[in-house]
């Protein structure tokens, strides 16, 4: 992501990140970023909570008329509960690889959404 | 603290025998273009890296698929799908899109005039493209032209 908004910054377009893991936006260095620390996922806000949503995506966008520097990151007060405890594990290094296999068959969330991109014309077999 | 997401990935690879995944590092500051019109009055963009695909187009695929999609902003919550190589992230989003893919939220917002209009479509890739030489010469240029010819004032990317 920082990739895209860094070219596409440099081709003339204002780019806001909105975004969960701060270091790798520190790493990755975008024209203007917005740190919500809640677990990866949620970059956008809680599930089922619209005025969490909303605020977090205003917030953001704010961001496109009081940041007037490169490379700030503003971080969002938001908490995702109460205590912060989340991070402990959201930080192990522990278990297996979570990631899914690696091939380039097209991953459909549902059965039914393959059939709906052939009858599209979308696929072949 | 924040989540030491890069430090914990690599310790986790390390143990398991893989080979070391290569973090982008930007050497250089990153560019600067100004928005030179009040977000009340601009055209709006939108990057989701989270893998989402509108229900009738095709999901993607977990080996660098550096492809993107043009999802209608008008496209119902029961009509999002998703589909990424780190699908644990994504129970949440599968309930309630708006949590990662705020097509609702940019609607409230252009309908109060907090923003001036949400473009017509928005986009989405798969943010898991482990080749840092396909985003930079595939997928960050076809970004780049697809926001062009939508003439936005301004891009919101929303990471997984």
């Amino acid at each position: 992501m920082c990739l895209v908004a860094r070219h596409l910054e440099a081709n003339g377009i204002p780019t806001m990140c909105l975004g969960s893991a701060l270091d790798i936006f520190e790493s990755g260095r975008p024209p203007r970023a917005t740190f919500v620390d809640y677990p990866l996922g949620h970059s956008a806000g809680k599930p089922f909570d619209p005025a969490d949503q909303f605020g977090i995506v205003r917030a953001a966008l704010s961001g496109f008329e009081t940041m007037s520097q490169p490379g700030l990151i503003q971080r969002l007060s938001n908490r995702w509960d109460a205590q912060g405890e989340w991070q402990n594990g959201a930080a192990r290094a522990k278990g297996g690889d979570t990631r899914q296999p690696r091939d380039e068959t097209p991953q459909f969330q549902e059965p039914a959404d393959r059939d709906a991109a052939r009858a599209n014309g979308l696929l072949r077999d | 603290m924040t989540v030491a997401y890069m430090q914990s990935i690599a310790e986790r690879y390390l143990r398991l025998g893989y080979a070391p995944y290569r973090w982008f590092k930007a050497e250089d500051p990153p560019a600067w273009q100004p928005l030179t019109k009040p977000l009340s009055a601009a055209r709006i963009g939108m990057l989701s890296t989270s893998g989402a695909y509108a229900l009738g187009q095709v999901a993607y695929h977990y080996k660098d698929d550096a492809s993107f999609r043009r999802i209608p902003a008008s496209t119902a919550d029961r009509e999002l799908r998703f589909s990424h190589l780190t699908e644990n992230y994504l129970v949440d989003a599968r309930r309630d899109p708006g949590c990662i893919f705020p097509l609702r939220a940019l609607d409230a917002l252009e309908a109060e005039g907090f923003i001036g209009k949400l473009a017509n479509e928005v986009f989405s890739c798969m943010g898991a493209v482990y080749s840092q030489r396909r985003v930079r010469e595939e997928l960050a240029p076809a970004l780049l032209a697809a926001f062009k010819g939508q003439e936005v004032d301004a891009a919101l990317l929303v990471s997984m």
